[in-house]
């Protein structure tokens, strides 16, 4: 099977830091792939990457075979590759439905249309309705985006990247600063999305229990450098990952 | 689910329409004299104005401090050439400053729209202000100064109230074309612009391609208000272009309410009806409304329609005998 | 074309240099310090040219008192101004398009009051004793007044910088740039800074306004022409940098004293010109450090 994501010798230093020391790995269809690592590891830096936002220094990054360095962001965006941040990035002054109906008349290339109103292009708002639905939001649907609560912003943020129709979804920090409830509420919908939309995720995540939970692979960054990978249950037998990261979690 | 509210907010407007239709037609019958019918045309002239300039700010978040250049191109588009080869020009004058508008604000915008806040508007502040001391200064073609006088209308346009409401019909339905627009998934992705940018660009979409998209748009309505007022009072000025007249459209829209379709165009109309009754009492007029919009700006920063709404709001909740809650409205700001 | 022509253009250049540096610097201080722009800073020139009239014209007092005069006048009236209308809208959604506003708004309130108390018609103030006459070196004679204004700017600059780097107010003018909410966890009052820093940056306005007056003519228009040229300095300098303005300043002061000679009628055409280059080779401005790519 051939990888859909992958990494080959990726480097990237901001002047004498290097946040990113010869990443190499393979993410593959279907994969929950985490990424896990103390603060400053260089995970979100990575994500930036592969999203276009920084320009690595030299290395790959294929995406369904194809090298993304280079590629702007929108570029990027449209083959497939979808992401939600760690903060909440959405429409905060439109409606919920909207923040998606946007996203998904942005997917459906429509955004160019200038006279029927949005609410009435059926195509796009169907697909969002589904969404909503999906995400449990569907009662939200008409309150404005900054009125919902952090777990439900970070949802819509998730639905926004789901209208685009990716094939790859990137989650950074999906269940940061959410309560236990929104917490267990999100790992159950993560899964849930993936064999609903038939994704493969790769997440940055600090809650173990979700790691170990659902990622079916665990890469473990230290100073911008890979320190281990493999399932779950290798990582956690790992010496060196338990003396240099998780000893002081457990 | 509220698919069904979204669009029944849409058509539910058609009474509103119909208000404005009739309120505006009605002003040659009721009005008394040449004067007040020239007023009423300069109302709806700067509300069309107004309201392209909303485009920009209040839904795209480019604040432009330079489309007089646009409304000035449109009046001496006419001016110049009802002047030099005569009024049967009239029509081709209009689509010659429409096309010149075209060409112009995509160049400009391609310069301007690469620099972001603060320094767009000064960019564009400076664009226009060049365009007034070229018109200034070509005395001997644009009459400098002095403007030119005299333009004639073809055929019954030359009578007024067919003016009036050839004005009406063109700035009615310039707005509503806007206003389409506002709702439209173009206008939805503008909105994007403005509260998320880097969003919009992981949705996939360029954020300088749609700014310089309504950059286009706006500026040749206000070509179409530029061109219209030429024949309001069959001169035009170079005033037109001055960076005072960019200022009042600002200073309009935020008086309405930029986040409402209809702030600006209301807005123009409270200014233009002051402006009219007050300023022929003094001539310290810009000290008084500047005074007044800086009141509005800290403390009523929804302007008069965004305002309206609250109270109205407001009066329903304590109709209905509900609480007026505002905890909804800053729970998701701490984020 | 000799060379006495060239330098007299190249000091009446630099002289315009540098007042407009002494404006662009105050504008980029609270842009920088503050994050504020100032629309009006140019109006707080203007009213630093008619509080010099008044001095020197009306009240017949020394020109060096005028200078003090205008720079305490146009710096009080803007730190009040900074604490009883801008303080208000910091932190609000879309502040910057407000902070425009509000400042176009005293653009419109300063104009008119000036009008009200100087009344429409123009000004003008005469140089002061011992720099009225010119330097004559050989057959070039360069006035002295003009050089008088490039040692003020000299002074002026190598001050601000000592004080940016040098002391605790410039330190903590420097650290509130960066971080605001460290600096008032750490004590500082930064409510009073941006009073101050606004303060010393619109008397720096005030005290160019005076400056220039002797050289132009000072009118209630002249609010605007000043910030847009000084706008055009910041953008070409690569904004928000001190030394990047400085070299904006001479280039736009050097091509205008140059265009003035050659072609006087559209002199000011150079200006923007020089803008639209820079923009179309260089968007982010001359001196701008090389920052992240952006899509």
């Amino acid at each position: 099977m051939t990888p859909l994501l992958q990494l080959d010798s990726v480097n990237k230093a901001f002047g004498g830091l290097k946040v990113t020391q010869h990443l190499s790995f393979s993410v593959f269809p279907g994969e929950i792939a985490a990424i896990i690592g103390p603060n400053g590891a260089g995970k979100t830096t990575l994500f930036n990457q592969i999203t276009g936002h920084l320009l690595p220094d030299s290395g790959r990054i294929l995406f369904k075979g194809e090298d993304l360095v280079g590629l702007t962001t929108q570029a990027i965006v449209k083959k497939g590759l979808g992401r939600a941040f760690q903060v909440a990035s959405i429409f905060p002054e439109e409606t919920v439905l909207d923040n998606i109906r946007l996203a998904a008349l942005a997917n459906l290339d429509h955004t160019r249309r200038f006279w029927r109103p949005s609410a009435e292009h059926r195509q796009a708002t169907e697909a969002a309705v589904a969404i909503l639905a999906s995400l449990g939001l569907e009662e939200q649907g008409g309150r404005l985006a900054f009125e919902l609560s952090h777990g439900d912003q970070k949802l819509l943020d998730i639905g926004i990247a789901l209208a685009l129709q990716p094939t790859l979804l990137l989650l950074d920090e999906p269940t940061a600063g959410m309560s236990p409830e929104e917490r267990q509420r999100t790992r159950r919908l993560i899964g849930e999305i993936r064999g609903e939309y038939d994704l493969t995720l790769v997440f940055i995540e600090h809650d173990m229990d979700m790691v170990f939970d659902i990622a079916h692979t665990v890469r473990v960054l230290q100073q911008g450098a890979l320190l281990a990978e493999g399932s779950p249950a290798e990582i956690q037998s790992n010496e060196e990952v338990v003396k240099a990261y998780l000893g002081e979690e457990l | 689910m509220g698919i069904s509210d979204m669009k029944s907010l849409c058509n539910g407007n058609t009474l509103g329409w119909g208000a404005l239709i009739l309120a505006f037609a009605l002003v040659p019958a009721l009005m008394t004299s040449q004067y007040q019918l020239n007023v009423a045309c300069n109302v709806l002239i700067w509300a069309l104005f107004a309201t392209s300039f909303n485009m920009l700010w209040g839904v795209t978040g480019m604040l432009s401090f330079g489309q007089a250049l646009y409304y000035g191109v449109g009046g001496y588009a006419i001016g110049l050439t009802v002047t030099y080869l005569g009024s049967q020009w009239y029509f081709a004058a209009f689509a010659a400053g429409l096309l010149f508008t075209l060409v112009l604000s995509f160049l400009l915008g391609l310069l301007v729209i690469r620099v972001g806040g603060v320094y767009y508007t000064m960019l564009t502040l400076a664009f226009g202000q060049l365009a007034w001391q070229i018109m200034f200064k070509m005395y001997d073609f644009t009459g400098g100064d002095d403007g030119l006088q005299g333009i004639t209308l073809p055929g019954l346009l030359a009578d007024k109230v067919y003016y009036y409401y050839f004005v009406m019909i063109l700035v009615l339905v310039a707005v509503w074309v806007l206003k389409r627009m506002a709702y439209s998934p173009f206008g939805l992705i503008l909105r994007g612009v403005r509260q998320n940018p880097n969003r919009v660009r992981f949705l996939g979409r360029r954020v300088r391609r749609n700014q310089l998209r309504i950059y286009v748009v706006a500026s040749l309505f206000a070509t179409v208000a530029g061109a219209l007022m030429a024949g309001v009072d069959g001169s035009v000025h170079t005033d037109m272009f001055f960076w005072t007249t960019s200022g009042e459209v600002i200073l309009m829209s935020v008086l309405g309410g930029i986040s409402h379709f209809f702030g600006p165009f209301c807005g123009a109309v409270v200014i233009i009806l002051i402006e009219d009754i007050v300023g022929a009492h003094t001539e310290y007029w810009s000290l008084l409304i500047g005074s007044i919009i800086m009141v509005m700006v800290i403390g009523f920063p929804r302007g008069l329609v965004g305002g309206a709404l609250d109270v109205a709001a407001k009066v329903r909740a304590i109709l209905q005998g509900e609480k007026h809650d505002d905890t909804t409205l800053t729970a998701g700001l701490g984020k | 074309m000799d060379f006495s022509f060239l330098l007299t253009q190249m000091v009446s250049g630099l002289t315009l240099a540098t007042l407009l540096f002494l404006v662009a610097s105050g504008l980029t201080l609270i842009f920088g310090v503050g994050n504020v722009f100032n629309f009006a800073h140019g109006s707080f020139y203007m009213l630093g040219a008619y509080l010099g009239y008044q001095v020197v014209t009306v009240w017949s007092l020394n020109f060096w008192f005028a200078l003090l005069f205008a720079a305490l006048g146009a710096g009080v009236f803007g730190a009040l101004i900074e604490c009883l209308v801008l303080r208000r809208i910091y932190g609000r959604a879309n502040e910057g398009g407000f902070q425009i506003l509000l400042t176009y708004c005293l653009i419109l309130i300063i104009d008119d009051l000036v009008k009200l108390v100087w009344g429409a018609e123009y000004k003008s103030i005469s140089r002061p004793a011992g720099f009225s006459g010119s330097l004559t070196v050989g057959d070039i004679a360069i006035p002295s007044y003009n050089l008088l204004i490039i040692a003020i700017g000299l002074v002026v600059v190598v001050a601000s910088w000592w004080i940016l780097n040098r002391t605790r107010p410039g330190k903590i003018a420097r650290a509130a740039a960066v971080d605001r909410e460290m600096l008032g966890a750490l004590g500082i009052n930064v409510p009073l800074t941006m009073t101050v820093v606004f303060g010393i940056a619109t008397a720096l306005g005030g005290l160019t306004g005076a400056l220039a007056a002797p050289l132009r003519t000072v009118t209630p228009g002249a609010g605007i022409e000043v910030i847009i040229d000084s706008m055009i300095v910041v953008v070409m300098g690569g904004m928000g940098n001190f030394w990047g303005a400085w070299l904006g300043a001479l280039l736009l002061g050097e091509v205008n004293a140059f265009a003035v000679a050659f072609v006087p009628e559209w002199a000011t055409l150079f200006s923007f010109l020089v803008m639209v280059v820079v923009l179309i080779f260089k968007p982010e401005g001359l001196f701008a450090p090389r920052t992240t790519r952006k899509v």
